[in-house]
């Protein structure tokens, strides 16, 4: 089958691949469409789009690719046969392009970069407290076969004002959830920017969705995945630069989203994917950064032992939910067990408390189950969701080291030619010389330039990381709590209700004579 | 692994008995007030009190072993005198291997856990030694405690001599093995199967018992199977919880989770071993009491087909004119072991009867009781947690 073929890269690396993206990413923003009356535009600095300004510096051919890849889906198996046109059942990719929504005039070299632009975003922040709450909700199938999907209400209650109602809804299916969440990536994550994941993909699930099986497991497939896409939103609009971004906006407000569309594993874009992912993995191994700030190498560290840590108990926590599915469908069977035996007694008052002992024991099984759920649900999920985060929050640190070996490059390269300008003196041309040494002050003007620009990303990237860190570790402290509350709460009712089973049936048994 | 030696008197005299309390007749006495593990070796103290002249003493204590209990039994089963009577069913041999099997692999994971966890789960293997410990001296405890109650076999011979007997039983056991056959036994029983379905039923009473006794074998013994089971299931469960607190413990570093302080994880495992206790050893003891009321059954059915075969043999001679009255003899006997199985059996199955309504109504009231004890802690425990977190 041609969808699981595309499948090829894993999930996990969607924003590994796009790190360069900001190459790819299309053209609306030189296109200076603004969008009559959006009340976004006010609220969202010049720099909403991220970084376009590099495309203007980088000759890089990634370029070539940018409408073919414009808008990467790794959602594959979703997906229609790539780039059909055909009758797409529900949502048509009529867009106006209201992704743009300043024009960016003026700003030729203002780099996403600078400090000062998101210090005002942030400044803004305070104006307009946080109240957004986003539901993902009513899963239905569209359209049949293997063309079939699943899409979500995405329901929005909000007071902030950067949206135009207080409340509102939109259908999207989970390769726009995807959509969304490489295009973010691609725009903040190279510049220190920890962006939320987003759920995994899954092709045995779908695939049983897709062929309508209508049983517990399918069932169960789909309210994870909406928990889940629930879940991605809410931490995508917790984080204050990402809530603002247009694509957000468009995504919980337009009611038509234009098709992420997916690309083969063999095209241009996927290649390239491939390949980009295959360098990483190897400069990874070989930048060998002075870290001249210990703090930074202090949180890679911790963020080293907390993956292990999370990785651990999460693997704990899904035995859990295993064994206590297992301890369910034992108590059902001991029910049932106990029922017969029950009606086998031939002692009247005894046979009475048996079949007793058989009712409570299955209610018991239902408490079981309801407990296996919050076990997975509240916690298990959550596990998940930061092991996956801390992926980003590495890839995070990754970037700046890349940032900080491209300043070095660039140092690296102004050197030789301050060397080359030196040996131009010694020349015995005279006629060209006057040339070369002009295209080389040229050059090495031009490198100055890169230099300085790459230690203010450099500096840039690390403050934005420590104030990213900052407001990650406080979130998963809170998260952490919150849901662990929530889970204790849930583990007080079930035992509460085992004592009011328990109580009921104390008489019974006392009534045996 | 080494020996575990339990003041077992300690352990609150509710969890001893899954059987009624027998020892109310003073005048004999017997209990276990404790018992040693050597390697896998179980030696038990058995204690007696009595006012019966027919002891030496009036209190004195003897140790003894698991096979001794198993001799004892055995000898009791082949006592002709006796096979009107249910032979309270033997004790089980003591059984470690579960959790000297999980404590070798822990001992092979070792180094994947932190020092916290290692010693958690320590503990929770060494409280499933002492729960199994627990319940192999409980249940041979209940064994003699039925013999002492049972106004015939508590004056058997050889049962005065394994209480009294200060020297090592081993050469009288190994003399009893050579006598009996262990192997000829078993082979007896499964011909019995048959006969017992196969016999013509002239009592009304029996007719039912039988029926019933049938039915409820299996269906008890499906229970019991059920409700191990699920036993398994909450001690996994309880393994769990000592995984996820010692992590979470580790991750408290970060000053995020009070749960250092709940240890309500483990009550799981607490629950789990009472569970076990009281339901699953209820229904596990019962299925084997119940087997030993077949046993009866069966003999009685025996007895019956010696019966009719004795008839047909007299039947034989009269017409032969041969042997006559030896046949008549042989047929007069048979009737009268039959009589006597019949008259004993109906008082024992009745009194059978009785004695399993009153255990069952005692453990589940302490089932019962148990759960919601620890129900209630568990509530306390985890909202002492929610405070301390919320307060945080």
């Amino acid at each position: 089958m041609a969808d699981t073929a595309r499948d090829a890269p894993p999930e996990q690396t969607d924003f590994h691949e796009l790190e360069d993206g900001e190459e790819l990413f299309p053209e609306p923003a030189t296109t200076q469409e603004s969008q009559p009356a959006s009340l976004a535009a006010e609220d969202i600095s010049t720099n909403s789009n991220g970084p376009k300004q590099d495309s203007l510096f980088d000759d890089d051919p990634e370029d070539l690719f940018a409408e073919a890849t414009e808008e990467v889906s790794l959602d594959s198996p979703e997906r229609d046969v790539l780039l059909s046109d055909g009758p797409s059942p529900a949502i048509t990719p009529i867009t106006p392009p209201t992704s743009v929504i300043t024009p960016r005039i003026g700003h030729t070299h203002d780099d996403m970069f600078t400090h000062s632009s998101f210090d005002e975003i942030e400044e803004e922040e305070g104006g307009d407290s946080f109240d957004i709450h986003i539901s993902v909700s009513d899963p239905e199938k569209v359209g049949d076969g293997m063309n079939a999907y699943m899409a979500y209400k995405v329901t929005t209650k909000t007071s902030m004002s950067l949206f135009k109602r207080s409340e509102f809804a939109v259908k999207r299916r989970f390769s726009d959830f995807l959509g969304l969440h490489s295009k973010l990536a691609s725009k903040y994550l190279h510049i220190g920017y920890i962006v939320p994941p987003a759920p995994e993909k899954s092709i045995v699930g779908m695939t049983k969705v897709k062929v309508g099986k209508e049983d517990q497991s399918s069932n169960e497939f789909v309210e994870k995945r909406r928990s889940a896409l629930e879940r991605y939103l809410m931490r995508t609009v917790k984080h204050p630069i990402l809530l603002k971004d247009p694509d957000v906006l468009q995504f919980l407000e337009s009611s038509e989203l234009p098709r992420a569309v997916s690309t083969q594993a063999l095209s241009s874009a996927g290649l390239l994917r491939m390949v980009n992912k295959a360098a990483d993995a190897v400069n990874k191994m070989t930048i060998k950064m002075n870290e001249s700030d210990a703090w930074f190498e202090e949180k890679q560290q911790h963020f080293e032992n907390l993956d292990v840590q999370l990785r651990k108990l999460h693997t704990s926590v899904e035995s859990l939910v295993c064994h206590r599915k297992e301890l369910s469908v034992n108590t059902a069977q001991f029910a049932k067990s106990a029922a017969m035996l029950g009606n086998s007694e031939d002692h009247t008052a005894l046979s009475r408390a048996l079949s007793q002992l058989a009712e409570v024991e299955e209610k018991i099984d239902q408490l079981h189950q309801d407990q296996a759920n919050a076990d997975f649900y509240l916690f298990s999920e959550l596990l998940g969701d930061y092991v996956r985060l801390l992926t980003a929050v590495k890839g995070v640190f990754d970037h700046r080291m890349k940032t900080w070996q491209k300043w070095q490059d660039s140092q690296m390269l102004l050197q030789k030619k301050r060397e080359a300008e030196a040996k131009l003196q010694f020349t015995n041309k005279p006629d060209k010389l006057q040339q070369a040494k002009d295209e080389i002050k040229e050059e090495i003007e031009e490198l100055e330039g890169k230099v300085q620009q790459g230690e203010r990303d450099f500096e840039q990237i690390s403050k934005t990381i420590r104030k990213e860190v900052s407001r990650f570790e406080k979130e998963r402290v809170k998260d952490f709590k919150t849901i662990i509350i929530k889970y204790l709460e849930s583990l007080v009712q079930t035992q509460q209700q085992l004592i009011k089973y328990w109580e009921a049936f104390l008489p019974e048994a006392k009534a045996i004579s | 692994w080494q020996c575990v030696y339990v003041f077992w008197s300690v352990i609150s005299p509710q969890l001893r008995s899954v059987s009624v309390d027998l020892n109310h007749d003073a005048s004999l006495l017997i209990d276990i007030p404790d018992a040693l593990c050597e390697r896998d070796k179980v030696k038990f103290t058995v204690h007696t009190k009595t006012t019966l002249s027919s002891f030496q003493k009036p209190d004195f204590s003897v140790p003894r072993q698991h096979e001794d209990f198993i001799w004892l039994h055995d000898t009791l089963v082949e006592t002709e005198d006796y096979a009107g009577l249910i032979i309270p069913p033997a004790p089980p041999k003591p059984d470690f291997d579960s959790p000297r099997e999980k404590m070798h692999k822990l001992g092979e994971g070792e180094a994947t856990m932190t020092k916290e966890e290692y010693t958690k789960m320590k503990q929770e293997l060494e409280a499933e030694y002492l729960a199994v410990f627990k319940k192999t001296v409980q249940v041979h405890e209940i064994f003699l405690q039925r013999l002492s109650s049972h106004p015939v076999l508590s004056k058997d011979r050889n049962f005065q001599i394994f209480l009294e007997y200060d020297q090592d039983l081993s050469v009288r056991r190994k003399n009893a093995k050579e006598m009996f056959g262990g192997f000829f036994k078993n082979m007896v029983k499964s011909a019995d199967e048959v006969l017992i379905s196969g016999v013509k039923e002239v009592d009304d009473f029996f007719e039912q018992e039988k029926t019933f006794l049938l039915d409820y074998y299996s269906k008890i013994k499906d229970s019991t199977a059920k409700a191990e089971k699920m036993t398994r299931a909450h001690k996994n469960i309880a393994d769990d919880y000592i995984h996820i607190s010692a992590t979470l413990n580790s991750l408290a570093a970060d000053d995020m989770t009070a749960n250092k302080k709940c240890t309500t994880w483990l009550l799981e495992g607490r629950v789990a071993s009472d569970q076990d206790l009281k339901l699953t050893e209820l229904l596990r003891y019962y299925m084997r009491d119940i087997q030993a009321a077949k046993d009866l059954l069966y003999r009685r059915a025996r007895a019956l087909a010696d019966y009719e075969n004795s008839n047909k043999a007299l039947d034989k001679a009269r017409l032969k004119s041969k042997d006559i009255p030896q046949a008549e003899e042989h047929q007069r006997q048979c009737l009268q072991k039959f009589d006597k199985l019949s008259e004993s059996g109906k008082k024992e199955l009745t009194s059978f009867k009785g004695r399993r309504v009153v255990a069952f109504r005692k453990n589940f009231i302490e089932m019962a009781e148990l759960e919601i004890k620890h129900a209630k802690n568990s509530v306390t425990l985890l909202q002492g947690c929610i405070e301390l977190l919320k307060s945080n």
